[in-house]
Formats: structure tokens, C-alpha cells, sequence
């Protein structure tokens, strides 16, 4: 554990001093001239815009940011081979993939938690004060961060047996496929055969549900999330990033370094 | 007698190839060797030959599909095997973000050292290595060279008992070579074991205890780099000088150099071709044993796998 914790300590790093942390100042512009354009051309309805422009931005950019970045840890690492070295001292490899995705997800969380600040800022230039219920904005920002999570779990995970643009696409096709998990649901069962119902219900259950994170609307409308969405985003995320992460480290573990 | 530093026995690494990966390419073949404690060995042979694939397999970066290693008796696949073994890969490249002293702090937290032991080596192994001047340059602006050093200081900045280097000398101007023996040939006196592949055969007949010739995936020879050599004797040669123009017959097997000649020929026929040249007015310069180097015998391997693979090729096997 505390040599997967020295693999995501400079991860973070790399990240750093990549300049990933950059988007920031772009998420700054965006949130300025959003709070200054929101008093003009809405009334009564500035924390609504304001909220979800700032919320949208949040998820776009680190949806940008795990995508890219998930699938480079691994395939940046082969293709430079800077692994080689690493993989010739004591270190599991999966000690290694699970450092990798802490210190994407530190990265995240940082990035994610400087982005809250700047929208919380942006809602106290609109609206002159902000109140407790306000505080909704950082439980969706709090679940954006664990969709995140969840996406760079996945793409570390094909990152482990394809290549980059593949890795990229099927990581991509999976969060829109997960966004309409609750559709797949729903779909009017009574007309398929038995073997298709059953399959499209298992299929629900394996998919990542991205639905389920996204409190965009209650935040916007400064309505509660119960506390019972809170805890069950945090297990599934959990759970699910640890079956992910298993499956990739056993994947990675027989891998071939050419 | 002590356990071997490094045994390996019948390691095969196929690689499977074509749409359905049904296809299969061999790396390396039943390769079965030992490295004694404390030898320096030197791994030979031409580019594709198994070299780095064998250290590959050593180091856990790829598996064998047959066979089996142990390093200080501990089979390749257990971590805790790493702790004791220090690694350079071929044509090394590092974290670019990083400088020379970031990195090889970084490579040293995975060894448990304090911090003030880490400190201490990093400082060591940088001074070591020449690179003290530009610990604190990102290694983006590094040359081959001086990545190659920093290479080769995060292998043997945690003290391992076994060291193994993949082409250690590559990409280095001729102080850097030296300096890189030198290191060799101190991890030697403080007891450590050395395997290392190279193209330079030079530095291998100086720097080893034994070596191992390995050409197409197949261990051609091992041994001491006189005791391979000496496989293959070439004879006598005389040196001579012709005073007047004659016609010895044994002049036209003769090469010219200059004014003297090189003649060269089987040892029982020495006093005959001596006889001759000296009824013929040559002055004789010297006579000296012809020994076969290290990269004659390496060559005539090579040669005889190219001839066997030309001779497969054409009957289609």
C-alpha cells in the first residue's frame, strides 16, 4: 500500500507539472464572464444558470481530463517504457496500477475542489450571500468527482489490453452507454423474447450507472439529496471501481512489456 | 560451494504473432545457464539474438512460456526478489518531468530507506555517476548519455547483491565507456554479481569473468572469454621482410603491408614456411602465436546461423 502510495504521490506530480491544472485558469474565465453575463440577461433565475453552467463545466472538464489522462497512465508509461525501470524494484504491478488511479483521482479531486471554490465565488457574486441549502452544489460536485473516479478505473482498465485510441473509444461508448442504464431498464420487456429480456436486465446490472450521479437539476433548483443517494454513490462507486481495478491488475499482471 | 547468483534453466519465450495470434516466433530457445556469485558476465550477441529478452524474463517484465530462473534462490516470479537486484534497461528513459536527483529519490522510496539514507545515496550514486553538476535539470533536457548514467545509478543505488545492465555501454562517448567499466569492475571488488549484454566485444573479453555467446534465440557457448577462444586456434604467423625479389611460392597466401609481409599458417607447417622464406632471402621480423579473439569466434556463430538460416530458406522448411 505505501509503495502504491509513492506511485500516486508523482502521478500527481506528473500532472502537475504537465500543466494539467491549467484548465483552472479557463474555468476562471468561464465562471467570470458567466457571473457577469448572468445578472444581465436573467432575472430571478442567476443561481439556476449559474449553477448548472458551472456544474456542466466541472463535469466537461474532468471527463476531458480522466479520459485522456486515464488511458495515458499505462500506455504512456509502456510506450516511453519509464515502467521498466519502475517494474525492476519491488513493486506489485498491481500496487502500480493502484497508485496510478489514486494519483489521477488526487488530481481530480484537487482540480474538482478548485473548481467548486471558483462556482461557490461565481453564486456569491450573483446572488450577494449564499445560504445553507447552497450547499447541495457541492454534494453534486462530490458526485461528479466519483463519476470521474469510475471513468478512470475503466480507462485505466483498457488501458491495460488495447491501445490508446481504443482505450479512449470503448471508455467513451461505456459513460454514454452508462448514462441510460435506467432507459435499458425500462425497456417494455413484455415484447422481447425471455433470453433477450434476461439480457438486457444483466446488462443494466454490469454497466456502469453514470444516471444515478447526476443531481445537475436538484443542485441548480437548490433542492436536498437525501443522504441515502449520498452513501449509496459512495458504495457503488466503491465497489465498483474495486471490481474494475481487479480486473485490470489481473489483466496487467500477465502482460507482456515488448 | 555457494548457491549460483542467477540460474536458468531450459527459459523459452515464444511470442505469438498473425490475425489469430496462432503463429509463433521463437525469442528464445531452452536457454539454460548459471551466474556464479560475484562473476562478472558478459552476455553476447547480434541485435535480435535473445539478449535483452532473457534479461527481460529475469527482471519479471515479460514471462517465460517454458523454463524457470532463480536469482539468490528466489524463483523471477516472487517481488521480493527485486530487493536484491538492480536493473538498467537498454536505451533507458525516465519520468521527463523529473530531475536526476528527483528520480532516483523516487526509485529509492520503493527500497525502504530513511529519508536521510536516501539522501545520502542519491547524493553518492550522482557523484558516481559524473551527473552532481546537473542534479537539478529536468531529464527533458537530458542527452542519451547522460540518461544512460542516471540509468545506471538507479540500478545500483540501493545496493543490490546482482546487478544486470542491458547494453550498459550504449550511447556513451568513450570517458562515459570508461567510466561505466570502472563501475563495473567496482561492483566486482565489493563482491557483487554483474551480468550485462553488449555489442562490444572488447569490453566484454576485458570486463568478464565468463561469457555467454547467445545467437538466434539458442546459448552457443559459455565460459571464460580465453577458454571460448581458445576453442578455435588459427595458427602461426610470420612476419617478414623480402630483401631481393623472389618467388616463394608461399608469397601469393601472403599479405603485403607496406614493405613487410604477414604470412599465416598452420603451427606443423611453421618450420617448413620458414625454411622456404629463408632460402628465398626474407628476413624474418617475428613469429607469434595466432589467437582467435572473442569477435572471431562470435563471428564465425553468426556466419554459421546465417548459413543455416539460408539453407532452411532455400530447401522451405
Amino acid at each position: 500500500m505505501r509503495r502504491a502510495g509513492v506511485v500516486a504521490l508523482n502521478t500527481f506530480r506528473e500532472a502537475v507539472r504537465d500543466r494539467v491544472l491549467y484548465n483552472l485558469v479557463f474555468f476562471a474565465l468561464l465562471m467570470i464572464a458567466a457571473s457577469v453575463a448572468v445578472g444581465q440577461i436573467s432575472i430571478g433565475i442567476e443561481q439556476t444558470v449559474i449553477v448548472s453552467l458551472g456544474l456542466s463545466a466541472i463535469s466537461v472538464i474532468g471527463l476531458l481530463i480522466s479520459i485522456f489522462l486515464g488511458v495515458a497512465l499505462v500506455s504512456k508509461e509502456m510506450d516511453k517504457r519509464t515502467l521498466y525501470a519502475l517494474l525492476a524494484k519491488p513493486v506489485r504491478r498491481s500496487e502500480f496500477l493502484l497508485g496510478k488511479f489514486a494519483g489521477l483521482v488526487l488530481t481530480l479531486a484537487v482540480n474538482t475542489a478548485a473548481m467548486a471554490l471558483g462556482l461557490l465565488l461565481a453564486m456569491l457574486y450573483v446572488k450577494h450571500s449564499l445560504e445553507r441549502s447552497d450547499t447541495v452544489v457541492l454534494v453534486a460536485v462530490y458526485f461528479i468527482l466519483l463519476k470521474l473516479a469510475l471513468i478512470v478505473a475503466l480507462a485505466l482498465l483498457f488501458s491495460c489490453f488495447t491501445t490508446p485510441l481504443l482505450a479512449i473509444l470503448f471508455t467513451v461508448g461505456l459513460y454514454i452507454a452508462g448514462l441510460y442504464v435506467q432507459e435499458l431498464r425500462n425497456l417494455p420487456i413484455e415484447v422481447m423474447s425471455p433470453a433477450m429480456s434476461a439480457f438486457t436486465k444483466w446488462l443494466s446490472y454490469l454497466l456502469p450507472n453514470f444516471e444515478n450521479f447526476n443531481v445537475m437539476a436538484m443542485a441548480a433548483h437548490g433542492r436536498v439529496v437525501p443522504g441515502a443517494l449520498i452513501l449509496q454513490n459512495t458504495w457503488y462507486t466503491v465497489v465498483y471501481c474495486t471490481i474494475v481495478l481487479t480486473a485490470a491488475a489481473a489483466v496487467f499482471s500477465r502482460r507482456n512489456l515488448k | 560451494m555457494p548457491d549460483p547468483a542467477i540460474e536458468i534453466e531450459n527459459l523459452t519465450k515464444e511470442y505469438p504473432f498473425g490475425f489469430l495470434h496462432l503463429k509463433k516466433r521463437t525469442s528464445l530457445e531452452g536457454l539454460s545457464m548459471q551466474v556464479e556469485m560475484g562473476d562478472v558476465f558478459g552476455f553476447i550477441g547480434p541485435n535480435g539474438a535473445g539478449k535483452s529478452t532473457t534479461i527481460k524474463l529475469l527482471t519479471g517484465l515479460i514471462f517465460p512460456t517454458a523454463g524457470s530462473a532463480r536469482i539468490l534462490g528466489k524463483p523471477i516470479s516472487d517481488v521480493e526478489m527485486h530487493r536484491d537486484i538492480g536493473y538498467l534497461p537498454e536505451q533507458p528513459y525516465f519520468y521527463d518531468y523529473l530531475t536526476a536527483a528527483e528520480v532516483l529519490d523516487y526509485f529509492a522510496r520503493f527500497h525502504d530507506l530513511t529519508a536521510a539514507n536516501r539522501k545520502d545515496r542519491v547524493d553518492r550514486m550522482l557523484k558516481k555517476v559524473g551527473l552532481e553538476t546537473a542534479r537539478k535539470i529536468q531529464l527533458r533536457k537530458y542527452s542519451k548519455g547522460m540518461l544512460q548514467r542516471v540509468g545506471l545509478a538507479q540500478a545500483i543505488l540501493h545496493d543490490p547483491k546482482v546487478v544486470i545492465l542491458d547494453e550498459p555501454m550504449s550511447g556513451l562517448d568513450p570517458v562515459g565507456r570508461r567510466e561505466v567499466r570502472d563501475i563495473i569492475l567496482e561492483l566486482k571488488k565489493d563482491g557483487k554479481t554483474v551480468m550485462f549484454s553488449t555489442h562490444i566485444l572488447s569490453d566484454a573479453e576485458t570486463l568478464c569473468d565468463r561469457v555467454g555467446v547467445i545467437v538466434g534465440g539458442e546459448l552457443r557457448g559459455v565460459g571464460a572469454p580465453g577458454t571460448l577462444v581458445n576453442m578455435k586456434t588459427l595458427g602461426m604467423e610470420i612476419l617478414f621482410e623480402l630483401t631481393k625479389q623472389s618467388n616463394v611460392p608461399l608469397l601469393s597466401s601472403a599479405t603485403r603491408t607496406g614493405e613487410c609481409y604477414r604470412l599465416q599458417v598452420p603451427e606443423q607447417e611453421l618450420y617448413g614456411a620458414i625454411e622456404q622464406l629463408r632460402g628465398a632471402g626474407a628476413r624474418i621480423l617475428s613469429v607469434s602465436q595466432v589467437k582467435a579473439t572473442l569477435e572471431e569466434f562470435f563471428m564465425n556463430l553468426v556466419e554459421a546461423d546465417r548459413a543455416q538460416g539460408a539453407a532452411v530458406e532455400v530447401s522451405g522448411q
